[in-house]
């Protein structure tokens, strides 16, 4: 094991990796005073990694995705990709969002060519990218339907396919299975697995399910609220797992079942303790 | 006040003679449970289109009833119209009693006829007989001592009307109408009214009608309707596009450049509430009464309306649309055209509608003021000489354009925006 991870260590100086290196971020507070949102935060993932994120309300997740996205930039240390400093948004970081991202006033096929579009990318080349994205995501023959004539799922679909047209180094998901029913996120989670596999990308997963963490992530680090810093972090087995067997066979198994529980009482305790300070 | 309650009256037996037919016809356990399951439901109240029908049909016919229109089989009583005569009693200066008779012709408005001719009285008495004409809705006097014997002594007197008594400033009926007796001792006789209108407060719908009818051909004081109209119409979309061409972008910048939204947000919030109307005699002297005043009116009535439509459609857009739009490479001005523009039209149809109503609104009212061809123009006009069916008329014609306006706002919106309502 550890021997892995010194390889890999060495592998990182040449490949493409994702350093967050003492990320801690505060807000003013409206009242007066700051409140810790990130607290010496560090990850180093590294190229082809998909990572999950979970933690309880306020631990400040969303955050550090954005810090990574550049829509943000901490108080305190630095996110730097591929050796260079993050400085603010770039389509080497794509990012998947939960609902309402998608331009209503585009079709499928322009929403999903924004981004080459944005580069001037020459049309022809745009749609050829368009019907194989389409074709990845399972969308064939949605090309000129207009967004908000599809449902959540199928919207979800285009949201992945257009962060995947401009091949970026990185993808940042923002809990994008949060508003979708059961069995439409069950669907969509292999579909995740499925790209993760065919694409090669590093993935970054902040979501609230930890079924959906414990599944999707190759790692998964819990995180802890007030100030938001790393809790615990997992290797898991499962993503590999899933993306040969059955979704629903995976999540049978023992060591899930028995993995989700120790994290949810982890989840539990750490809202009981919230609850207590307020109170 | 008799109108209001006959039209209250209409309502409430219309609504249940409806619902009293509709139950005739229709299943009653389905009534009710539709009735469970829309009521508190606002989404399921659509307009009854009868309800509709039969508002409009009300209207009309309380407007016929009351003027006495052809359109109507049945009428409100109508002023007397006719002959009609009363006799008087006249005491002379020699306490001697004689009584003579007066003839009246109520013409209806609008028509000469010649005066009846007094029937002569055979006898040699001092009081003789008289006759005189009005019309509808008008008081006749009539000097009745002028032609008897006697008559301009000052003791001579009128004592009875219709064997009567009667003293001065006393009002006495009479057959189709009433007698006053002036102080200095004539008759004033006026016509039975009836309940319906004078044309000169509300014409019948047909006048209206056909007063349209002689407008649109011959035009009135020399400037033809579609003038009026369309001179309306260009004042108020030069006024709309200038608003637009200055607000819009003005409230994109408030929403985007926090200089811009603190140094123009003062002035925004403070002409916001202004209604236009008391700009106009500002702008009247500072731009005169010619098209520049009208124009700056109604670039002022846009402006603040756009503005504030635009800086909302700013604030309206999702930020993890912007966020979206970044990470998938796209540079501001890319942001600003390809998502911020076509993300705040929604507020921006919504904006221009209220602005060309109150663009519509403001111009009439500008006319009225000043102005030498326009639909206030006419209107004012028209009231001066109380022309009412071309009052009327304008109003009318102001009501259906406004309406026609909106609508076209409405059409261009569905087709522009054909997401609005679906995000």
């Amino acid at each position: 094991m550890t021997q892995e991870v010194n390889t890999k260590k060495i592998n990182t100086l040449t490949s493409s990796n994702l350093h967050i290196n003492d990320v801690s971020m505060s807000f003013e507070l409206p009242g007066g005073g700051s409140a810790e949102a990130l607290k010496d935060v560090s990850i180093i993932l590294h190229e082809g990694e998909l990572l999950s994120i979970l933690g309880p309300s306020g631990c400040g997740k969303t955050t550090l995705l954005n810090i990574v996205a550049g829509f943000l930039s901490p108080t305190k240390g630095s996110v730097s990709l591929n050796n260079h400093q993050v400085t603010g948004p770039s389509a080497e970081r794509g990012m998947v969002f939960q609902q309402g991202a998608l331009f209503e006033w585009m079709n499928v096929r322009k929403n999903i060519g924004f981004g080459p579009n944005m580069q001037n990318m020459p049309i022809a080349q745009i749609n050829q990218r368009v019907d194989e994205l389409l074709e990845t995501v399972g969308l064939h023959g949605f090309a000129e339907k207009n967004v908000y004539e599809l449902s959540g799922g199928m919207q979800q679909r285009v949201s992945l396919a257009r962060c995947l047209a401009n091949d970026p180094d990185v993808i940042l998901m923002d809990e994008p299975l949060g508003a979708l029913d059961a069995l439409t996120r069950e669907k969509m989670q292999s579909l995740i697995l499925k790209l993760w596999k065919e694409t090669g990308k590093t993935i970054i997963l902040i979501t609230h399910s930890v079924e959906e963490a414990l599944l999707l992530g190759e790692r998964l680090i819990v995180m802890a609220p007030r100030p938001g810093r790393i809790h615990k972090e997992y290797k898991l087995p499962f993503a590999q797992q899933a993306i040969t067997a059955d979704i629903r066979e995976v999540k049978k198994t023992e060591k899930f079942t028995s993995t989700r529980e120790e994290i949810l009482s982890m989840i539990w305790d750490m809202e009981e303790e919230i609850m207590g300070r307020k109170a | 006040m008799l109108i209001l309650s006959l039209y209250i009256a209409s309502f409430i037996i219309l609504f249940f003679s409806y619902k009293f037919v509709l139950r005739c016809f229709t299943n009653v356990e389905k009534q009710a449970k539709e009735n469970t399951v829309t009521f508190g439901d606002e989404s399921a109240i659509k307009p009854n289109r009868t309800a509709s029908a039969l508002s409009i049909f009300t209207l009309l016919f309380i407007w016929c009833a009351f003027t006495g229109s052809s359109l109507s089989p049945v009428h409100a009583p109508g002023p007397f119209t006719g002959d009609t005569s009363f006799t008087y009693t006249a005491r002379n200066a020699n306490n001697e009693t004689d009584t003579a008779q007066v003839f009246i012709r109520v013409n209806p408005a609008n028509k000469k006829i010649d005066t009846p001719s007094p029937a002569n009285k055979n006898t040699n008495n001092f009081a003789t007989n008289d006759s005189t004409t009005t019309s509808t809705y008008r008081s006749a006097l009539i000097r009745v001592k002028k032609n008897d014997k006697g008559g301009k002594n000052k003791d001579y007197l009128i004592t009875h009307i219709n064997n009567q008594p009667i003293k001065p400033k006393q009002i006495l009926a009479v057959s189709n109408g009433t007698v006053t007796l002036s102080k200095k001792g004539s008759l004033s006789f006026t016509p039975y009214k009836g309940w319906q209108m004078e044309p000169i407060w509300l014409p019948a719908p047909e006048a209206v009608f056909l007063r349209l009818i002689d407008i649109a051909q011959n035009g009135y004081q020399n400037v033809s309707l579609s003038e009026n109209i369309g001179w309306s119409l260009l004042r108020v979309i030069v006024g709309f596009l200038l608003g637009c061409i200055v607000g819009i972008p003005l409230g994109y910048a408030m929403g985007l450049s926090s200089w811009f939204r603190g140094w123009f947000d003062p002035i925004v919030e403070f002409m916001r509430p202004i209604p236009p109307l008391a700009l106009i005699p500002l702008v009247i002297i500072w731009f005169g009464i010619w098209e520049s005043g009208k124009i700056s009116l109604l670039f002022l009535a846009a402006l603040w309306i756009m503005t504030i439509a635009a800086r909302a459609g700013v604030s309206g857009v999702n930020i993890s649309k912007i966020h979206a739009a970044y990470s998938l490479g796209a540079s501001k001005l890319q942001i600003l055209l390809h998502v911020i523009i076509p993300n705040s039209l929604p507020e921006i149809f919504t904006g221009a509608r209220v602005a060309m109503g109150v663009c519509w609104g403001t111009v009439v009212a500008a006319e009225l003021v000043a102005a030498e061809k326009g639909a206030g123009k006419m209107i004012i006009a028209a009231s001066k000489f109380q022309q009412t069916d071309i009052v009327i008329m304008g109003i009318i014609l102001i009501g259906v354009i406004g309406y026609a306006i909106d609508m076209l706002m409405r059409i261009a919106e569905k087709k522009l925006i054909p997401w609005k309502g679906n995000s």
